[in-house]
């Protein structure tokens, strides 16, 4: 391709012009591809924070059925979800992991200290699912050793071994759970965290007072939220469902408008380097009007002038685009890595960084945008070449 | 050289559609050609009529904004008359796309310019090849081309060089060989020599002549009649019209 050859060889021309327009074009790209990563870094990492219970289907007896005034807080701790209930949020739950626990409070006292604490009883399996050691071990079922939350523990100085005194009876402290932060399903910090056996044991048979559903995968929140509805709600209200998919809505709409916003002014940088292809096409085919003319004269159509022109700001385009790419890329590799540092102390699920595909969906996304720009920008220019009357495009001087 | 292209012109045979030909190779009926101007309007050529055959060689002359230009321009199809017919080998041109005009410039005529009007991306080499790349392949192209050049007596060592590297005289050899190039009906030459020493301009008029000598149809537009001498036909332009 003749014209292929002619618009690379006249970029060559005026390497410093070519070099400004697409340096003018790595920014852009650059600024839409690196700021579309940070915001979904964002998104992500905090997000990552945030799903940490937003899995999480909360179910609750109902305060209706103990019969009574509604408003009488006995009536809450009386109400308890029976095993049989239970066997059906676990039918309703089918594969989704189905923890039922008991909440109940005892007298704690160590050494000189005391007062009462909240107690969280669920089966030995399922502790180490819902919370991270800190130190020790997870409390095993035939064994008297209890957890303690991680904020407890420091306020009294426990540590693994350390003996404490809960209704009266001294037991061992088997581990200390990790920091864990407010959530919708249990708040651990400040409590003790034993076995079902051990509480049972101690206190004999009881119902559940709540039953968590840690449903893995976001999207089939709101089915087995309407399964275990019908499933257990079936004659009258036996428990409530909450889950905090609503607020985790919100909170990416928020972030999507936070993104949105940041790719904008990507966006605004690039059309300021579309200018820069503008102008510089413009000059070149000022300077060339007497070349375009005699191209004509001697059989160059109109369409391949346009063509001619187009590849060149195609071609600035193109390496504007890839260079910003690879710039792109570097940069979203540094920052994940520099980010997730950042957010190591906050991300209670341990930032696992920007996802590959998000990081290549904005690089290429932005290389797409940068590209097309180009040709939008190239192509006025382009048609006004093509446009030119070869007799007076040949007697320009 | 030999390739297998028909009709190219050679240096030992005169081409075959030149002489076998009768049709003219351009015709103008009653050409007129008018550029409105706020001032009013501008007649450049006022029904002007002619006939061309095949193998002539004329020199058009005529004082500047006699309508010289006007006139070359329409016979290379690079303009359309106001009113008025013109056929080139027997086909009218007047009512024709700019498209096929283009079509028409790039296969049936060869133009030389006085400042020779070069492409200074490109090579000699290239230069010449252009008009033939913009419709067959490049292999073929460049051979065609270099055969040419020769033919101009240019020196193998220059066909690479851009035409700032070359002189005046080796850039208008470049010009008539990519006129040439696609052996064209109709060469048209607008003050070859123009832009020329004395010595250097006899030289081209020498090749120019010999063209026309091996069949080309040649038109060229000057001012000096040393270089009009070189035609065997002239003909005179005042005001638009014919003397």
């Amino acid at each position: 391709m003749i014209f292929l050859d002619l618009a690379v060889r006249n970029l060559k021309r005026h390497k410093v012009r070519s070099v400004l327009a697409t340096v003018g074009i790595i920014i852009g790209v650059v600024a839409i591809a690196s700021l579309g990563i940070m915001g979904s870094s964002l998104s992500v990492l905090v997000g990552g924070m945030v799903s940490d219970v937003s899995d999480t289907l909360l179910v609750t007896p109902h305060l209706a059925i103990s019969s009574g005034d509604p408003f009488d807080p006995r009536n809450t701790l009386a109400a308890r979800i029976s095993g049989r209930d239970l066997g059906l949020i676990e039918k309703a739950a089918e594969q989704h992991r189905v923890i039922p626990m008991i909440l109940a409070s005892d007298r704690l006292q160590v050494r000189d200290k005391g007062g009462y604490v909240a107690l969280y009883a669920m089966p030995a399996t399922e502790i180490p699912f819902l919370l991270e050691e800190e130190a020790g071990t997870y409390p095993r079922a035939g064994s008297s050793g209890v957890m303690v939350g991680s904020l407890l523990a420091d306020e009294l100085d426990l540590h693994p071994g350390s003996r404490i005194e809960v209704g009266g009876e001294s037991v061992r402290v088997a581990g200390i759970a990790a920091e864990r932060g407010m959530g919708i399903d249990i708040n651990p910090d400040y409590a003790l965290i034993v076995t079902e056996e051990w509480y049972t044991e101690r206190h004999g048979d009881q119902d559940y007072s709540r039953v968590i559903v840690k449903v893995g995968d976001l999207a089939e929140i709101e089915e087995v939220k309407v399964a275990i509805d019908q499933q257990v709600n079936r004659r009258k209200e036996v428990v409530d469902v909450l889950d905090s998919r609503e607020i985790l809505e919100i909170y990416y709409e928020t972030f999507d408008a936070i993104n949105i916003f940041l790719i904008g002014i990507g966006a605004v940088s690039l059309l300021v380097a579309s200018v820069s292809i503008l102008n510089v096409m413009i000059i070149s085919v000022t300077e060339r009007t007497g070349e375009i003319g005699l191209m004509r004269s001697i059989g160059a159509r109109r369409r391949e002038v346009l063509l001619m022109f187009l590849y060149e700001s195609l071609i600035l385009g193109i390496a504007g685009s890839l260079a910003g790419g690879v710039v792109s890329m570097a940069i979203a590799y540094s920052v994940t890595t520099s980010v997730a540092g950042l957010f190591a102390d906050f991300a209670v699920s341990g930032g696992d960084g920007i996802p590959v595909a998000v990081v290549i969906g904005y690089t290429a996304f932005a290389m797409a945008f940068g590209t097309a720009v180009s040709i939008v920008a190239g192509f006025y220019p382009a048609w006004k070449a093509a446009r030119l009357n070869p007799i007076e495009a040949l007697r320009y001087e | 050289m030999e390739t297998d292209r028909p009709g190219l012109i050679t240096v030992d045979a005169p081409s075959e559609k030149a002489a076998t030909s009768s049709t003219p190779i351009l015709r103008f009926e009653d050409v007129s050609k008018i550029y409105p101007l706020p001032a009013g309007d501008v007649v450049a050529l006022d029904h002007v009529s002619l006939t061309v055959e095949p193998g002539e060689f004329i020199a058009v002359m005529g004082p500047s904004g006699s309508g010289k230009s006007t006139l070359l321009n329409m016979m290379g199809c690079l303009d359309v008359p106001t009113s008025g017919k013109i056929y080139l080998s027997g086909q009218e041109i007047s009512r024709m796309s700019d498209d096929d005009l283009t079509r028409l410039r790039r296969d049936r005529i060869g133009f030389v310019f006085q400042q020779f009007n070069l492409i200074p991306l490109l090579s000699a080499v290239e230069n010449v090849e252009f008009p033939l790349v913009l419709t067959a392949g490049r292999e073929e192209s460049r051979q065609r081309a270099i055969e040419v050049l020769r033919m101009m007596h240019l020196d193998d060592a220059l066909f690479s060089h851009r035409p700032g590297e070359l002189s005046g005289g080796e850039q208008q050899r470049v010009a008539i060989a990519r006129a040439l190039v696609n052996d064209p009906d109709l060469l048209l030459c607008d003050e070859p020599t123009g832009n020329l020493d004395s010595k250097t301009g006899t030289a081209i008029m020498g090749i120019l002549a010999a063209e026309n000598r091996e069949g080309k149809t040649v038109i060229m537009v000057t001012h000096d009649p040393g270089v009009a001498a070189y035609a065997r036909r002239t003909i005179r332009i005042v005001d638009g019209r014919l003397v």
